[in-house]
């Protein structure tokens, strides 16, 4: 069953069309990668499915409804959601507050009722610090509740930001490079929860550039360059396809060689 | 951390402001320095509103002393003009100033940075002229007088009994205010601040959010405003202007964005603060301005956290 | 016709004055990102102390020379001992921090120069100009020739010199400039100066027509700040406009509608204006990036 759909979504920033007609299909319970390399436009196609920036052309759709230029909170309350590139964590808050912020939308009381403190809100609050403990307890963060989340590692924080996801209990997460700037164990580490996470029904959509984490966890891939489909299939299709290796693998091995010489 | 030590952490600097209210008038030499305490914990009142905007949500306002004059002039206008007893003017106050917020911030809090803080400057500075030009109601630059506030036949009037209103005021708007901070609302303002993105991707709807803090934060100071005027018995529409907005956020500032006690220790230096440099006379300005550097540039933070933070480092 | 075109004129210089003033606030806040509220002040010490020093005997040109210096000498001291020991506060910070600083600067007047109003003779004389059936003061064609020169040589300076790039580089991404070798700190202490000098030239120009006293700053302040972000906060051309254009609306306010009012007008105007174009008139939107 498709959760999350994309029809020939197209943007463009002063002249440069950064998503081109592109089309996804992504399935229900698995998970689905989105490479390519730096500039192919993979954030951007994350802006767009996240209501951040609304497409020029295309739609996009939700457990068969259609999403296209819904502002992000409502997305969130129909079930999506996603983490940064470049983090967006509540630096001024602590780990477990951050995750806490997560269960936002399944938490009821009302301003009056939250300014008076009645029980219902001490309630809410148990609750809420439950769940969001859980969460923090499934990325390996449950010892760092109580702790400023500035004072976290960053490998720290990004699993911090998958726990808040996590926490708002979505029908399908936008992982933004959870592995960029982790070292091998903390991607180890990383490649366990998404497998936990897929396990739990959950649909995972992974941008990511660490190819041996992709080809360990994806169910299938897709390949953008220049904003444009490049191509899709599983791991090995994707791997075996000439296309792919001209384009995406030929920059990787130019950039492998600049570092040799530089 | 349980919920019962939270809950007894959150209640216990208010109970020991209690208990510094309630000692403090052994010291006091005469009815002057119960004005001066009555002063501070009325502008910390507003201090707070301000800080819920300022210090948690993020939200810059440089005309909040616009809500401090609706609150004082609805004590003055409406006993004088309309008949109405003073009990319901306040509350009339409140409301209007509720009224007004929700109007005017729709627009205003879909600015960011300083184009928020032009735009809520020109509302304060607005508000005042308002209040300065219509004379026929205001009594114009030379203000109006207010009448006594009378709840059941007694009369609120003299320092000492204003300074007991507005301590225990100020305890229950700050009680209100810790209330909130620990609640789903409190953190998804506290989020806001952070980052906005975010907080919206977690279904925070940001922008009604923003609203509801603007409008808390306006019946504050319009709370404050109404007891500013009820206790001096005389209102001008210097209480609206640019200046004081600028005090109120400077309080804010000064005590430290995001502490809710610190609201009172910025109230209580600059509303100390002047009284005693009256000794410098014309130096009193320089010394205000040299202090008010001074304490931003070495306490960046604000008084309370930076204290904190020390005595924290002090304590491994 | 004759009387709107009097309160064009008397709009336009006043606008001239907030065009300044507005531009001194861009000035900082691209090198330094600092909203400067005691960019007032600078217009009061230019005006004052040319004021103080014609009364002792100083002839006029020498008098606003030191006036001029004095204001900038004010300005390097504000950006060294309150902004720099400041970096990296917040925004909010460091605002208030202008704020002391305009307090302690509007004290130190009162006591070094006093609390009364004050003139300077106008440059060519009381007679007003007759245009149209309008008149203009001779003193106003000066203020608005002064911001002309004003302008053209910034630009210039800003267009035709490898200094004025390096402003453009620190403004446009401050970490980049830093990383090609542009000294940012410096940077920021230029700005201080130029408009602190700008501010101060502005004072000395207006004073014959609008008068001076120690506490003029703080409204003056105000409006260029508003001025400045009616054209869009950055933006040097929108600095002009916006002071210009504020200037106009209060005198056609004050003129056809109410002068009391004529300042709610100004703000009223300015309000609207960011409601519906939030980055001002001549603002750019971001792109957001997460």
């Amino acid at each position: 069953m498709t959760i999350l759909s994309t029809e020939r979504l197209s943007i463009s920033f002063g002249g440069v069309r950064a998503v081109d007609a592109v089309s996804l299909e992504i399935d229900a319970g698995k998970v689905f990668s989105i490479i390519g390399p730096n500039g192919a436009g993979k954030t951007t196609l994350f802006n767009i499915i996240s209501g951040i920036y609304v497409p020029e052309e295309g739609r996009v759709r939700l457990a068969g409804e259609d999403v296209t230029g819904l502002v992000p909170e409502r997305l969130a309350r129909c079930g999506l959601s996603r983490t940064f590139q470049n983090l967006q964590i509540f630096f001024r808050m602590t780990a477990i507050e951050n995750v806490m912020v997560g269960r936002h939308r399944h938490e009821t009381t009302g301003i009056l009722a939250d300014l008076l403190h009645l029980p219902s809100v001490g309630r809410q609050n148990e609750r809420t610090r439950a769940a969001a403990l859980a969460a923090l307890d499934r990325v390996g963060l449950a010892a760092d509740a109580e702790r400023p989340a500035g004072s976290l590692a960053y490998g720290a924080l990004k699993r911090l930001e998958i726990a808040r996801a996590l926490a708002s209990e979505p029908k399908a997460l936008l992982l933004d490079e959870p592995a960029a700037g982790c070292n091998p164990v903390e991607t180890q580490e990383l490649e366990r929860v998404i497998r936990s996470i897929v396990k739990d029904g959950i649909t995972v959509v992974l941008v990511e550039h660490d190819m041996r984490l992709v080809m360990n966890v994806s169910d299938r891939i897709h390949v953008l360059a220049n904003g444009r489909t490049l191509a899709e299939g599983t791991a090995a299709e994707v791997r075996a396809n000439p296309a792919v290796i001209e384009a995406y693998l030929g920059v990787q091995r130019s950039r492998e060689a600049a570092r040799a010489v530089g | 951390m349980n919920v019962r030590v939270l809950l007894n952490s959150r209640l216990m600097a208010i109970v020991a402001v209690a208990g510094i209210a309630a000692v403090l008038p052994a010291f006091f030499p005469s009815a002057y320095y119960y004005r001066v305490a009555a002063l501070v914990f009325v502008f910390a009142l507003a201090a707070i509103g301000l800080n819920l905007l300022m210090g948690f949500a993020g939200q810059v306002s440089l005309g909040h002393a616009g809500f401090i004059g609706i609150g004082a002039y609805a004590v003055a206008v409406g006993p004088t003009h309309f008949g109405l007893p003073p009990w319901l003017s306040f509350v009339a106050g409140a409301a209007l100033s509720a009224i007004v917020a929700f109007l005017v911030g729709r627009p205003i809090l879909r600015l960011k940075g300083h184009y928020l803080a032009v735009a809520t400057l020109g509302f304060g500075v607005l508000l005042s002229i308002v209040f300065t030009n219509e004379a026929k109601l205001t009594g114009g630059p030379d203000g109006m007088s207010v009448p006594h506030l009378v709840l059941f036949g007694w009369a609120a009037r003299g320092s000492e009994t204003w300074y007991w209103i507005s301590a225990v005021s100020f305890m229950i708007g700050a009680a209100l205010a810790l209330n909130l901070l620990d609640s789903p609302a409190g953190r998804a303002l506290r989020a806001i601040h952070d980052s906005e993105v975010a907080a919206r991707m977690l279904g925070i709807d940001v922008a009604r959010m923003k609203l509801t803090v603007f409008v808390i934060s306006a019946v504050y100071a319009s709370i404050a405003g109404s007891y500013l005027a009820l206790f001096n018995g005389l209102i001008t529409p210097e209480v609206s202007g640019f200046l004081r907005s600028i005090e109120l956020v400077a309080m804010v500032v000064l005590g430290g964005m995001g502490s809710i006690m610190g609201s009172l220790v910025g109230s209580a230096i600059l509303v100390v603060l002047p009284q005693a440099l009256t000794f410098l006379h014309d130096y009193e300005h320089m010394a205000l301005g040299l202090i008010l550097m001074g304490v931003l540039i070495f306490l960046r933070g604000g008084v309370v956290p930076s204290v904190a933070a020390m005595f924290a480092r002090r304590r491994p | 016709m004759a009387e709107f075109l009097q309160f064009a004129f008397s709009g336009l210089t006043v606008g001239a004055v907030y065009a300044l003033v507005a531009l001194g606030f861009t000035l900082i806040y691209n090198a330094s990102d600092v909203v400067n509220f005691a960019q007032g002040e600078f217009v009061m010490i230019g005006g004052m102390t040319t004021v103080f020093l014609t009364l002792a005997g100083v002839p006029l040109p020498l008098a606003a020379l030191i006036a001029v210096v004095a204001a900038v000498a004010v300005g390097l001291s504000l950006h060294r001992f309150a902004i720099e020991p400041a970096r990296g506060a917040s925004a909010v910070v460091l605002i208030m921090i202008t704020i002391g600083a305009s307090i302690f600067l509007r004290g130190a007047a009162q006591v070094v120069f006093d609390k009364r109003f004050h003139s300077l003779p106008p440059l060519f004389g009381n007679d007003p100009i007759r245009i149209g059936g309008a008149s203009i003061l001779p003193q106003s064609l000066v203020v608005l020739a002064g911001a002309v020169v004003i302008v053209v040589l910034l630009w210039v300076f800003i267009d035709r010199t490898l200094f004025g790039k390096a402003v453009i580089a620190t403004a446009a991404n401050r970490l980049a400039a830093r990383l090609v070798g542009i000294d940012t700190r410096r940077m920021g202490s230029f700005s201080f100066a130029v408009s602190a000098a700008i501010g101060a030239i502005a004072g000395i120009l207006v004073t014959p027509i609008t008068l001076t006293s120690y506490e003029v700053g703080t409204l003056l302040a105000l409006k260029g700040f508003a001025a400045a972000m009616l054209g869009g906060m950055g933006s040097a051309v929108g600095a002009v406009v916006g002071g210009i254009m504020l200037g106009l609306l209060e005198a056609f306010a004050a003129g056809y509608l109410s002068s009391q009012y004529k300042d709610a007008v100004a703000f009223l105007v300015i309000l609207i204006v960011l409601f519906v174009m939030p980055h001002g008139l001549f603002g750019r939107a971001k792109i957001e990036r997460v």
